[in-house]
Parts: C-alpha cells; sequence; structure tokens
C-alpha cells in the first residue's frame, strides 16, 4: 500500500458534489469509489463516513435522492445534484480555487508574495 | 438558512420512524453487496470480499451509528431516552414521586401564592403617571402623625410650596344618592379639580374636571368610577350630561374613569365630585381638618426636601394663626401611604412561606439522597459498563427536572387556588382598601419567580445525588454488602439536614404562636363594653332635615322608640361614631385650670342617654345622660376614665365645668365619668374621650347600636325595614353587628390573616420536619439492622434497642429545637410591628412550640425504634 491522505475537514462535501456533477446520478459505493479514482488513488477514504456527509448535504437540499437499479442490476439509491446543490458547488470550487492558488503563491521558489 | 433546513429535518429525526431505518440498511447492505461484487471480479475469494469489504466500510453498525447521529440531534435524543427513562423510574416507585412532588409542591404553591400577593402590592407600580413622585400631604400633631388637612391650610401649602408641580385636596366621604325608590347611601369623594391631572390619569369617556370647576358659584360636577359607570348605568355613555341627585344636590356627570384606576387612599368611591367650599361647612375653618392632600413632586425634588419644605410653611403659619398651634406638616410618598400599612404583614408572610419552601427542599433533598443511597449499586454496574459520569450525572439532572417540573405544575396550580382562596377571605370591605389587589395573578413576574425557584430545586436535586454517588470510588459501589463509610457519611450529612429542618419548623411554629397569640389578645382586650348581641348601622337623615337640628333629634326619637318595641330589644342607643373606628376631635380646657391657647386634643362623640347601656358600660361615678338633657338645658358632658385621669388629676371631675377652646364656647358641665371604651383601633391606646348629649348637639348622620338578646345578624335587615317605614328618603348603610366590625377592623384581619396563614405554615413545617426525622431515624435503622441483631443476639433487652434508636434521635431533636429557639428569638423581631400584648422573646410560647414538637418529634422517631426493637435476631443475621 501506498501512502495515503486522509480527506481534509470539509473537502468531502465538495468532492461528492464534483463527482455527482461530473458523472450524473450515482450510487453511494460509486461516488467512494470515483473520488479515490481520481484522486490518483492518493485519498484514503473511510466509507462509513460518506453516508452522514451524503445525508447531511441532502438535509441541506445540495442533493436529493431515489431509488434506482445499479450497471449490475442491483437496487441502490442514486443521489444526483439539484439547483441548490449547483449553486453551492460553483461557490464553493471558486473559493478553494482561490485559496489554493493564494497558498500556491505563497509556496513557489520565485515568491514575490506581497 | 440551508443550516436552518438542515437542523429542522434533524429535529423531525426525533421522532422514530422505521421506514429510514429500513432504507439506511437497505442502501449500507446495496453498498456491501456492489463492494463485493468489485472485489470478487478483481480475484479475492468470497470470504475475504466481505470481510474487505465490511472492513473499509468501517463496521456496520457504527457505520449505521454515525448515520443516524447525523439523522438526528444526539443530546436532545439521549434527553428523550433519559426523560423517558427518569419518568420510569418514578412510576416505578410512586410514593417516592407521590411524596417528593406533593411535599415540593405545597413548598412552591406557598411561596408563588404569597409572591404573587407581594408582587400586587409592593412590586408592581400604581396606575398613576410617574407614580414615583407622588405624595400625600398631613398635618401632623403630637396624638396624630397623619392627620387630615383643613382647607385654608391646604391652600396656603399650595400657594406657598416650592417643591410641587401640582398639589390636590380630597375627602373619602358617603353620599346619599337619590335612586327612583328612595335613598341610598354611597361611597364618594370630593376632589379639588386638579385631582385627577395631579395623579395624571385621564377619563376613559367625558372629560376631567376643568380648573375652576371646584370653585363656589361652579355648577355640581361629578365624575364616575367604571364600575358605578357598569353597575348603575349598564355602561350606557349616555350618562354624559346627566343629572345624578347627591346629598340633595343636582350634580352633572362628565366623565367615567378606567376600569383599572383605583386610589387606596380614599377607599372605593363610585362618584368623585368636584369639591365645593359651600357643600361643607368644615372647609371654611381652619381649625377643621376633615381633608387629605395628594401633590406631585417637581423633578429632582426628593420626598425628604418636599417634607422640610413643608415643615417649614407649617411652622410659619403656627405664628400666624392661633389655631395652628402645635401643627407640622408632613409628606409621604403615595406609595407608602396606599400599602404601607400591609407592607410588614406581607414581609412576614413571604418569609413564612420561604421557610417552609426551604424546608420541603430540604425534604425532598434527603428523599433524593436516600433513593441515590439505594441506586449506588446501579450507578457503579453502569459505570463499569462505560456509562461515562456526564451521562450518569445527567441521568440524575434528568430525574431531578421531571420531579421538579412536575411539582411546579401542581403547585402553580394549587397556587391559583390559594390565592382565589385568599381573596376570598379577605372580604370585600378589606379589598376596597387594597384595590391594588385587583392585580393579583400569575403574571410573568410571577411566572418568573416560580422558574427561579424550580431551577434552584432542579439544580439542588440534581448536584446532591450526582456529588454524593461519585464522591467515593465506583468500586467500593460494586463490592458486596459495602456499607462502612458511605452509610455512616450519608448518615452524618442526613442528620445535618434534618437538624435544619427542625429549627426551620421551630422558627415557624414560634411565629405562628405568637401572631395567634397577639390576635387572641387583640381581641380580648378590655373594650370597656359588651361587644356581643349588638346589631350597629349607619343611617343619614334625608335631605330635608338638612339644617333643622329639631327634626333631627326628633326623627332619632322617633328612630329609637320604634326599634327599642321590636321583639327581643334590650336597648339602643345612638352615636355620632361606632365603637372601634376611630372619629372626630375636639380641642377642649378644663374651667378653673390655666389655660393658653394649647390644642388639648380629645376624641369626641355626640351619644344619646341609652348609648352606654346598650354598649353595657361601666359607670364609675355619676350619672349617664337622660332624655331631660335637651337644647333647652345647659350643656353637660361624660368623660372616659383617660380625660379625668389627664385632665383632672388628683380631681373629682364630677361638677367641674369644661369648653372647648375656642372663645365663644359655653361651659359644659361634667355628670359622669365612664370606664375607657376603645373607640378607636383596638392595638392603640385608648384616647382621653369626651361625650356629648345628642339631644343638645344633634348630626344628622348618626350610628345606632342595639343590644338584642336574641341573633343579631338576623335583626339587621328588620331595622333596615323599621327606619324605612317611618320615611323611605333615609339612608340606612353599613349594616353589621359589633363582632363582625371587630373582626374586621384593619388591626384583627392583618393579624388574623397572619396568624391563620403562618400557622398554617408551621403546621405543614411541622409534619414535613417529622417526615424527615423519621426518615432519617427509619434510613438508620435499616442500616443497623445487622448491628441490632447482633446485640440482641448477644442478649440486648427491647429497651436498650429503644434507648439506642430514641438516643440517636433525641440528640438530632434537641440539637433541632435549640438552634431553632435561638433563631425564633431574632425571627421575632421581625414580627414586632405586628406583635400584641405579647413579647417577642414569649417563654409561654416557647415552652408550648418546643413541647409539640418535641413530642410529634418523638412519635416519628418512636415507630423506626419500634420496628427495631421487634428485629428478630436471627432473621437480622441471616437477612445479609
Amino acid at each position: 500500500m501506498t501512502d495515503k491522505t486522509d480527506v481534509w475537514q470539509g473537502t468531502l462535501a465538495l468532492m461528492v458534489l464534483k463527482t455527482i456533477e461530473t458523472m450524473g446520478p450515482l450510487h453511494g459505493y460509486g461516488i467512494a469509489r470515483r473520488i479515490e479514482q481520481t484522486s490518483g488513488n492518493l485519498l484514503s477514504l473511510n466509507y462509513g463516513t460518506l453516508y452522514p456527509a451524503l445525508l447531511k448535504l441532502e438535509q441541506e437540499g445540495s442533493i436529493a435522492s431515489e431509488w434506482g437499479v445499479s450497471e449490475n442490476h442491483r437496487k441502490a439509491k442514486f443521489y444526483k445534484l439539484t439547483r441548490r446543490g449547483r449553486r453551492q458547488l460553483e461557490k464553493e470550487a471558486r473559493d478553494w480555487q482561490q485559496a489554493t492558488a493564494i497558498l500556491a503563491r505563497f509556496l513557489s521558489p520565485s515568491g514575490d508574495a506581497v | 438558512m440551508k443550516r436552518l433546513r438542515a437542523w429542522l429535518i434533524r429535529l423531525c429525526g426525533l421522532w422514530p420512524a422505521a421506514r429510514r431505518e429500513r432504507e439506511l440498511t437497505d442502501e449500507i447492505e446495496s453498498h456491501l453487496q456492489l463492494h463485493i461484487a468489485d472485489n470478487l471480479r478483481s480475484g479475492m475469494p468470497p470470504e475475504q470480499a466481505r470481510r474487505d469489504a465490511i472492513l473499509q466500510l468501517g463496521g456496520i453498525e457504527p457505520a449505521k451509528e454515525a448515520y443516524r447521529d447525523r439523522g438526528t440531534v444526539p443530546i436532545l435524543e439521549n434527553l428523550l431516552r433519559d426523560t423517558r427513562y427518569a419518568i420510569r423510574q418514578l412510576r416505578k416507585n410512586p410514593g417516592f414521586a407521590c411524596t417528593a412532588v406533593l411535599v415540593l409542591g405545597l413548598g412552591m404553591c406557598a411561596s408563588v401564592a404569597i409572591f404573587a400577593f407581594v408582587d400586587a402590592t409592593l412590586i408592581q407600580p400604581l396606575p398613576y403617571r410617574d407614580p414615583a413622585r407622588l405624595v400625600g400631604l398631613f398635618e401632623t400633631v403630637q396624638l396624630c402623625p397623619r392627620c387630615p388637612l383643613s382647607y385654608p391650610d391646604y391652600l396656603d401649602w399650595k400657594r406657598l410650596n416650592k417643591v410641587f408641580t401640582g398639589a390636590d385636596a380630597f375627602e373619602d366621604t358617603g353620599f346619599t344618592l337619590r335612586t327612583t325608590t328612595g335613598a341610598e347611601m354611597v361611597r364618594g369623594a370630593r376632589v379639588t379639580a386638579g385631582f385627577f391631572k395631579t395623579l395624571g390619569v385621564a377619563p376613559a369617556l367625558g372629560r376631567d374636571f376643568r380648573a375652576g370647576e371646584d370653585s363656589p358659584e361652579a355648577p355640581h360636577t361629578v365624575v364616575l368610577s367604571y364600575a358605578a359607570w357598569q353597575k348603575r348605568y349598564a355602561g350606557n355613555a349616555s350618562v354624559l350630561g346627566r343629572t345624578v341627585t347627591l346629598n340633595g344636590a343636582a350634580n352633572i356627570v362628565i366623565g367615567v374613569l378606567p376600569r383599572d384606576f383605583h386610589f387606596a387612599a380614599a377607599g372605593e368611591p363610585e362618584y368623585w365630585a368636584a369639591l365645593h367650599t359651600t357643600s361643607n361647612s368644615c372647609y371654611l375653618q381652619r381649625g377643621c381638618h376633615g381633608l387629605h392632600g395628594l401633590a406631585r413632586l417637581r423633578d429632582g425634588v426628593s420626598v425628604q426636601t418636599a417634607d422640610a419644605n413643608i415643615r417649614l410653611i407649617a411652622g410659619e403659619l403656627q405664628k400666624q394663626y392661633a389655631s395652628n398651634r402645635g401643627q407640622g406638616g408632613s409628606v409621604i410618598s403615595l406609595t407608602e401611604l396606599e400599602v404601607g400599612h400591609i407592607r410588614p404583614i406581607l414581609i412576614v408572610l413571604l418569609c413564612g412561606a420561604g421557610l417552609l419552601l426551604l424546608i420541603a427542599c430540604v425534604n425532598v433533598t434527603s428523599l433524593v439522597l436516600v433513593r441515590a443511597e439505594s441506586r449506588r449499586r446501579e450507578m457503579a454496574v453502569r459505570t463499569a459498563l462505560g456509562g461515562s459520569r456526564a451521562r450518569l450525572a445527567g441521568q440524575f439532572v434528568t430525574e431531578a427536572v421531571v420531579l421538579v417540573a412536575a411539582a411546579t405544575v401542581f403547585g402553580l396550580v394549587s397556587a391559583r387556588w390559594l390565592m382565589r382562596l385568599l381573596i376570598g377571605l379577605i372580604g370585600a370591605d378589606q379589598m376596597a382598601g387594597m384595590p391594588f389587589l385587583y392585580g393579583l395573578g400569575l403574571n410573568p413576574r410571577v411566572l418568573a419567580f416560580a422558574a427561579a425557584v424550580s431551577l434552584g430545586a432542579a439544580a439542588l436535586f440534581s448536584i446532591t445525588p450526582a456529588w454524593r454517588s461519585f464522591l467515593p470510588d465506583i468500586r467500593e459501589g460494586l463490592a458486596e454488602g459495602s456499607r462502612g463509610s458511605a452509610g455512616t457519611t450519608w448518615r452524618r450529612f442526613g442528620a445535618n439536614l434534618v437538624v435544619l429542618e427542625l429549627a426551620t419548623a421551630v422558627v415557624l411554629l414560634v411565629g405562628a404562636g405568637l401572631l395567634g397569640k397577639s390576635f387572641y389578645r387583640l381581641l380580648h382586650v378590655d373594650m370597656g363594653m359588651q361587644p356581643d348581641h349588638l346589631a350597629t348601622l349607619r343611617v343619614a337623615a334625608p335631605d330635608s332635615m338638612h339644617d333643622s337640628d329639631a327634626k333631627v333629634v326628633a326623627l332619632a326619637h322617633e328612630i329609637m322608640n320604634r326599634i327599642a318595641s321590636l321583639p327581643g330589644v334590650e336597648s339602643v342607643g345612638i352615636s355620632s361614631m361606632l365603637p372601634v373606628i376611630g372619629g372626630n376631635t375636639m380641642w377642649i380646657r378644663v374651667l378653673g385650670h390655666p389655660f393658653h391657647g394649647e390644642h388639648n386634643e380629645v376624641g369626641y362623640r355626640q351619644v344619646s342617654s341609652g348609648y352606654f347601656t346598650a354598649l353595657r358600660a361601666k359607670l364609675l361615678r355619676g350619672r349617664y345622660f337622660t332624655e331631660a338633657d335637651d337644647a333647652s338645658k345647659p350643656p353637660v358632658v361624660i368623660i372616659d376614665r383617660a380625660l379625668a385621669e389627664k385632665y383632672f388629676p388628683g380631681e373629682d371631675p364630677v361638677g367641674r365645668q369644661m369648653a372647648y377652646s375656642g372663645a365663644t364656647s359655653p361651659p359644659m358641665q361634667v355628670v359622669g365619668i365612664v370606664e375607657d371604651i376603645k373607640e378607636g383601633a383596638l392595638d392603640e391606646t385608648t384616647w382621653p374621650t369626651l361625650y356629648v348629649a345628642y339631644n343638645q348637639d344633634p348630626d344628622d348622620h348618626f350610628s345606632l347600636v342595639v343590644r338584642t338578646s336574641k341573633g343579631e345578624q338576623a335583626l339587621l335587615p328588620t331595622l333596615s325595614a323599621t327606619i324605612h317605614r317611618i320615611d323611605p328618603g333615609i339612608s340606612t348603610y353599613d349594616l353589621r353587628t359589633m363582632g363582625d366590625r371587630i373582626d374586621n377592623t384593619q388591626a384583627a384581619y392583618l393579624r388574623r390573616c397572619s396568624a391563620w396563614l403562618v400557622g398554617g405554615f408551621a403546621l405543614l413545617a411541622l409534619l414535613l420536619g417529622a417526615a424527615g426525622l423519621y426518615g432519617v431515624i427509619a434510613y438508620s435503622v435499616s442500616r443497623r439492622t445487622r448491628e441490632i441483631g447482633v446485640r440482641m443476639a448477644l442478649g440486648a433487652q427491647r429497651g436498650t434497642v429503644y434507648r439506642l434508636i430514641l438516643q440517636e434521635a433525641g440528640r438530632l431533636i434537641t440539637a433541632g429545637i435549640a438552634i431553632g429557639l435561638v433563631c425564633s428569638v431574632a425571627a421575632a423581631t421581625l414580627l414586632r410591628s405586628l406583635l400584641f400584648g405579647v413579647s417577642a422573646a414569649d417563654p409561654e410560647t416557647m415552652a408550648v412550640v418546643a413541647g409539640v414538637l418535641g413530642i410529634a418529634a418523638l412519635l416519628a422517631s418512636y415507630i423506626p425504634a419500634r420496628r427495631a426493637a421487634s428485629v428478630n435476631p436471627v432473621d437480622a443475621l441471616r437477612a445479609e
């Protein structure tokens, strides 16, 4: 096993939203696998923490869920993005990009940070 | 916004739903299946595929638990579970639950009800604009620190003061109201035109008096109280402009006062008439004092400053007018004037209720402690199984809150009931003097008080057992039969609580005893008459007789003759004022003694020849008046013992001559001396009193005293009917028996109320104290069963066992009584203003209280002692 990073506090929701936006409606297991794949298998995700996070997003109205059938014909609960969720994703992605850009400036070797 | 939404959904999640739980199981299961299928595809053996999937999930149950926590509010969920558990626990032990709720509820009931009275009286502001700036004005003389003003003095004060923005005068009086059927006596007041403006009260309907409307030439106008408007005019607005006949004069109704308006200093007048100097000859004389003053302080002026200013003016007037000699002035805040007389009793009652609450809390605390003690094992097991201390303490808190909540509900409901009962006990007459009590109720302030008490009690009942349970190591609780140190600690602590309870009960009992004794002494004070079998009523002659003394005398005689011939009537008399309610005063001098215009103020009554006979007063010397003492004869007077001793020291007054202080007063011959009669308040020393013959100095308002051999209460309506047969225009009012009148004097009812209430509190305290002692001794016996068994097996006699237990109880009782007696001396000084004829440290009361409490406490500890003595040693030893 390679060294894996734990999911940073507060970023899981953003990853979930982005994943659903890219992949369309998806079940919990699918979301978890996709997050791991996207991270290039560098993130270690405890699947058990994913479901409370999904419930929180659903309670906040960012995603909605319905039962459906998976690609290998199993019953599964699918999550899809709501309009509110799309707005939240846009905003949080922007905030995050800004934050990383600022941090990147500090850390760049030519660092002429003001 | 989205946070709020999430919270609402989580709150809804508190309600259990099977569907949610099923979906969670399904989702987790589908997750596992998908993961297992993937694992199998990547070549894992089936066993490992499942294991790996579960491992990555972090375990099925933890995953579900995390999900559920997010689905609801965990703290609330725990709270709900604890509450359900607490209720179940309490229901399993109904004896404990009922006792605790009942005891605490009673304590709360008493304190909340009394606090509601305190709130209505002392906390709620009076219904006037800026009531703190309002003051009452009084003249002061040596005998009377708060005496009414004379109208000319009032005018001078108003003109000369530098401290008031407005000063007005009022007089509470009765009016004869002409009705369709005859005449009726109604409560009324005369006020100067600015009265309501000074109070800052605007009529609810119509208008206030205009400036100058109290001048002699202005037409008579009257403002109605809201109650009178409703009762007599059915709340009809057309009453404005209507004419009503009061004392034979036409008055125009100009306004109606607001519903919540009251003014205790004037009683509860129905008709507020503008004061006209022509309506009463008293208003024109500087020496005739019949008015009360009301003023509003200028901004920044204190009551003390105003008082100093008024004293200064009164001093100037003393120099200027002979009639003002020895007369000072005084300014008192209106609040003090309206509620000052009941403040001491309310404070006493509040303290009493507080002590009762204290006992109740102590009692319930010890109950809760005993319960906690018996649950040490449960707590220890729960701790050993991983229950956190916070969670276990939370259990105590929840139980305490449930208990207190139940007690609070019970307490509030019974407090409402108690308040209604107390208002009923006060009676209509006293309510007229305390109109602020109409504001009594469970208002937000009272509820806040109840909430504070509940919070305090809940804190007490949750902290003490939690503290006790966690004090020693938890393992000790698990150890079989462990009872060494913890049992002893508890016994010592419980014993201290019982001493506190008994001491508090002693304080309450002594207080009740002193108040009860005062009340008894007051009712048995020597009144100089026999108050039983006396019917009394007041009479106002028709307006037509207003200015004819001869007609009034003839009417009075006609009335007395008719009443004397009624069956059962033994004697009948007339007086200008009835006993025990005070009355007018006069300035006198003794002819033959040096006199320099000093004011020798004495009580003054015009009485008929039968008055003293009807009262069964005691004649010391000389004779009573006879029918022959009429206007054609030289004036004669009778004096009481106090007057004889003060103004005729070492002389025989009979045959001597006296006069009023005025220069034109004719000499009056003293014909008799009677033993002092309580003409004034029961708890005050008797004023020297001068009795003049009614026939020589009649009054068109007078009172009848009728002695009957039959029931005096039943006679009252007959008296009224007999008088109306003579002339329906005569108004009769205030029909009461003398006993009733005495019972309802302020001195009597204040002490009666306080004696009954504090007595009730004390009785409850006694019961609770005895119950507390019983609890502690019973607990101690149950703990010592084995020890007692051993002692008896070794040959101890029953008597020894009794002695063992009763000695322990005796120590507690002695300590409780001793501490209580010391405290009660201190507490009784607080009562001093309510005591009458008994000292604050009354040995008799203390001895009785110590005896009663001692016996009750011994009885309470006898029951467990008996149980201890009847222990079968074999059973006791085997029981462990």
